[in-house]
């Protein structure tokens, strides 16, 4: 029994971690509706710079606000080059734009920093705790600690401050929240910035993890399914989203795995996720989308 | 001047509702065929015929079938590689175990069993839309590359999971040579993207726009979702499952299931919004944009640089002009490059007296 709550365990601290992917793709989706595809490349692009940045004798500290203030730059350029031009177009072709994005970041970090992969280490210990006959990684708990305390700070940013509430505004109805006097383009360049933290955030956890390397952008993969599951538009599903697909992904590939040749990881997440939709389309917490002729 | 129907009187019912019911377009069909049929044979190398137009006529099949389900039906799908592979390792199964099976009957067979499997995922679309669904489509990438890559009995047990497409004879002759290979492609391609072509404007391609137009509105004047929506994911499937067939055959002989990976999936996405959703012209021009960039820019590279460039570097430069090229044109013409074509032709029906 306790073998379970281990992979259990282990599996919910591995979701917090995708939440903290999805996270980014909500917070773009939320004010903008547009599925954010380059939010791993993003990931890839912050987590890149950074260690790039450190490797060459910056201090931690000056290297993460480079980082991030890059990061905010970044997030300005694409709202005046990409988005800007693309308002009002169907959410299709924003999507394809982000598509193209993705592309462009993968090919600025790698063509500025290198393609190597890099290792990286935040000075978290990565020790192994013993809790009765369980074993758990030190590493999760402080990824699971700073991806609350994040998720905590995004809450009070979005419920409290003036301009967390002109970005539900703005996720609310575009053309009210300008008839209001909302500055639209602001708030996106302002909501892409925050995607553009959220991202330096993941991609030094992750990149800690397994290293500063091309395959992060693939942790955007393992995101989706916690979008669909959680709902596009809500922060907690998010979270929540993140959880189930964690502990369950891990279940299933020690409790089902063997009986179909393992290495079902990679898919049982969309499944579960299809499973779930076809019950509730909407997701978790997603908005019931009324349809009107 | 050139591009004129004044004076083209319709007579009778067959020729208003004919396929190109204007002469100038029928003529410049027949001159396309001509051209890809007679003049690209004889004036392109093996290089040319093998490498570069059999696989562009191979993926804008593929553009086809993926610009019937979301381009038509308005159904967004990022699973079309997976239904190639199945295309790919049915026709290859089918050869190996009713041997004897002819050709062109195995890739229909391929494709059917892709369309078969098209409907298994597409019954999702009945419940969830939009991006949900494009989500949920990646479900069936990544399951059918799994189960590709592990139940050995698809590549025949083969140890790295890799299969080798059998000769393609029909009829006696043999398809070995590049040629011969390109000329079996595009009359396969032709004829089905004559039936797309057909298909669009009969009562199914009617219901499928509605149906992208608004579904509860066409709910409601009586279309059959259900049927709707799963037709466009069978005939999709179709269409990529005998794209994803001649893959293997005729373009690259042997493949396994990553031949078919996520990246495949979103280049034939890449083309069908390039060249034009909903539009059978678009997936061509998409197909021609998206096979020809790389090598453009690559060859445009060593002109400008020489071999002075990295080769790390120059794939970097390439995703980033890429990428750079897709959100150009996305800005510049949102709904694809064939939209510039129908501007062109209105152009040209008042050209040279715009006034």
């Amino acid at each position: 029994m306790s073998f379970f709550f281990e992979v259990l365990i282990g599996g919910l601290l591995a979701g917090v971690m995708y939440s903290l992917v999805a996270l980014g793709f909500v917070l773009i989706f939320k004010a903008s509706g547009v599925l954010n595809f380059a939010q791993g490349s993003m990931v890839l692009f912050a987590a890149l710079t950074f260690v790039s940045l450190t490797e060459r004798g910056i201090n931690f500290w000056l290297a993460l606000l480079a980082t991030l203030a890059i990061m905010v730059v970044l997030a300005i350029l694409t709202e005046r080059i990409v988005l800007r031009p693309l308002v009002n177009q169907p959410a299709i072709t924003l999507f394809m734009a982000t598509i193209g994005l993705s592309f462009l970041l993968e090919g600025l970090a790698q063509g500025l920093w290198g393609s190597q992969p890099h290792g990286l280490n935040l000075g978290i210990p990565d020790d192994v705790l013993v809790i009765g006959d369980m074993f758990i990684s030190t590493f999760d708990l402080y990824a699971a600690g700073i991806a609350a305390v994040l998720v905590g700070a995004l809450a009070v940013f979005f419920n409290k401050t003036r301009v967390g509430r002109a970005l539900r505004a703005v996720a609310d109805d575009h053309q009210a929240a300008l008839a209001v006097g909302i500055p639209l383009k602001h708030i996106w360049a302002i909501v892409w910035a925050v995607a553009g933290f959220v991202a330096l955030v993941a991609g030094l956890l992750w990149g800690a993890r397994q290293g500063v390397q091309f395959a992060l952008t693939l942790v955007a993969l393992k995101a989706l399914p916690v979008l669909i599951l959680g709902g596009f538009t809500s922060v907690p599903g998010a979270i929540v989203g993140g959880l189930i697909i964690g502990a369950s992904e891990k279940l299933a590939e020690v409790y089902i795995g063997p009986y179909v040749g393992g290495g079902i990881e990679n898919w049982f997440p969309y499944m579960l996720a299809l499973m779930f939709l076809l019950i509730r389309p909407e997701g978790l917490f997603g908005e019931v989308h009324i349809d009107r002729v | 001047m050139i591009y004129r129907e004044c004076g083209q009187f319709k007579t009778s019912y067959g020729s208003d509702q004919a396929i190109f019911p204007i002469p100038q377009d029928r003529w410049g069909v027949m001159l396309a065929l001509l051209i890809a049929f007679m003049v690209i044979p004889a004036i392109a190398n093996e290089y040319w015929l093998g490498v570069i137009l059999t696989p562009f006529l191979i993926l804008a099949l593929a553009a086809l079938g993926l610009n019937i389900l979301t381009g038509y039906c308005g159904q967004l799908s990022l699973g079309s590689a997976a239904f190639m592979a199945v295309g790919a390792f049915a026709a290859y199964n089918f050869e190996l175990r009713l041997p004897g099976i002819p050709l062109l009957l195995d890739f229909v067979l391929a494709g059917l069993v892709a369309a078969g499997v098209g409907i298994i995922f597409g019954i999702p679309s009945l419940r969830i839309k939009g991006f949900y669904l494009a989500v949920a489509t990646l479900a069936a990438q990544f399951f059918i590359e799994w189960s590709l890559t592990k139940f050995g009995w698809f590549s025949n047990y083969s140890s790295s999971g890799v299969i080798t497409a059998q000769k393609m004879v029909i009829l006696g002759y043999d398809f070995d040579t590049p040629l011969r290979k390109y000329l079996l492609v595009l009359s396969i391609v032709s004829v089905l993207a004559l039936m797309a072509k057909n298909l669009v404007r009969s009562e199914t391609g009617r219901a499928w726009m509605a149906v992208r137009d608004m579904d509860v509105a066409a709910e409601v004047i009586g279309i059959r979702i259900m049927k709707t929506k799963l037709m466009a994911f069978a005939v999709s499937s179709f269409y990529c499952g005998v794209a994803g067939a001649l893959w293997a055959f005729a373009y690259l002989g042997t493949v396994d299931a990553q031949t078919f990976d996520l990246h495949r999936s979103f280049q034939i996405l890449f083309m069908i919004i390039v060249g034009g959703m909903g539009s059978i012209l678009g997936s061509f021009i998409g197909a021609a944009f998206i096979v020809l960039m790389p090598i453009f820019i690559n060859l445009s590279a060593h002109a400008l640089f020489g071999n002075a460039i990295r080769p790390d570097l120059l794939s970097n430069m390439e995703l980033i002009v890429f990428g750079g090229l897709i959100i150009f044109f996305l800005i510049v013409e949102p709904l694809g490059l064939a939209r510039l074509w129908q501007i062109a032709k209105e152009k040209l029906r008042l050209w040279p007296f715009p006034h």
